[in-house]
């Protein structure tokens, strides 16, 4: 699992390479949870490097939807594909995540770019 | 002709009850069905069944304690049979765990989805679990329908 990290303003983005699982599961957590103790408000996360996610994987986005909103933020999804929006689907999660084909729209939606 | 409907084959894989073994188990078992050349998303569908219940098998069948992890696969008629079992802890009360969002384990941020995405993606599941002894989930795939595929 690769994890790359970029600011934009208040704004964290996230982009996640490889495959999100119970084995990789913490180690995105607690870099999720690093950079968003610097002060970030806002999380972007990136699935276009997202090989394969399972329910762990909803967990920790679960997890981090409730910190950033519970912090008044705003949390947004992009590059979902099709498997990835059947688990989302699944868990009830499309209806409570903002959803973007690309990046730029996910951060235009969060007042940064 | 489409003949994979006529291949009949079985494979038995066995490992440690560790997170790293994961991948390790989705993999071997989707480069195992291919020989029935699935779709991607059969594909899909198939690893990630696999790796809800090995998941399940490590963190709430060992508790993250050494164990072996078993997966039997069968291929018959264009039909998949997955066997996944473990020798760990059991479930108490199986009707609960299949609720969807239900987990034992929240302080783990478990979205407890595991047994609603097996549901889901496989056209028949069996779970048999005796607290104490292990659980063996059983699922069934229909990858190709012998009808459609004799065309």
């Amino acid at each position: 699992m690769q994890i790359d990290t970029m600011t934009y303003g208040d704004t964290l983005v996230v982009r996640l390479n490889g495959e999100l699982d119970h084995h990789t599961a913490e180690l995105v957590r607690q870099r999720v949870e690093t950079e968003l103790d610097r002060g970030y408000r806002h999380l972007v996360m990136n699935f276009e490097g997202l090989a394969f996610m399972d329910s762990s994987g909803l967990g920790v986005i679960l997890g981090r939807y409730k910190r950033v909103t519970a912090g008044g933020g705003a949390m947004a999804l992009c590059a979902v594909n099709d498997q990835l929006m059947k688990l989302f689907e699944l868990s009830g999660l499309m209806k409570i995540l903002r959803m973007y084909p690309s990046e730029s729209e996910a951060l235009a939606e969060t007042g940064v770019a | 002709m489409d003949r994979s409907q006529f291949i009949n084959n079985y494979m038995e894989l066995k490992f440690a009850s560790r997170s790293e073994n994961e991948s390790f188990a989705r993999v071997a078992v989707a480069a195992f069905i291919s020989q029935l050349d699935p779709t991607m998303e059969q594909l899909t569908e198939v690893k990630t069944v696999v790796s809800e219940a090995v998941t399940n098998a490590i963190i709430h069948g060992y508790e993250n304690k050494e164990g072996m992890v078993s997966i039997q696969c069968r291929l018959h008629e264009g039909t998949m049979e997955l066997i996944i079992e473990d020798q760990g802890n059991g479930i108490e009360d199986l009707e609960e765990a299949r609720q969807p969002l239900f987990t034992s384990k929240p302080e783990l941020e478990r979205s407890g989805m595991g047994f609603t995405i097996m549901e889901n993606f496989m056209d028949e599941i069996e779970v048999v679990s005796t607290p104490g002894a292990g659980t063996r989930v059983r699922v069934v795939k229909y990858l190709k329908n012998p009808s459609v595929a004799r065309h």
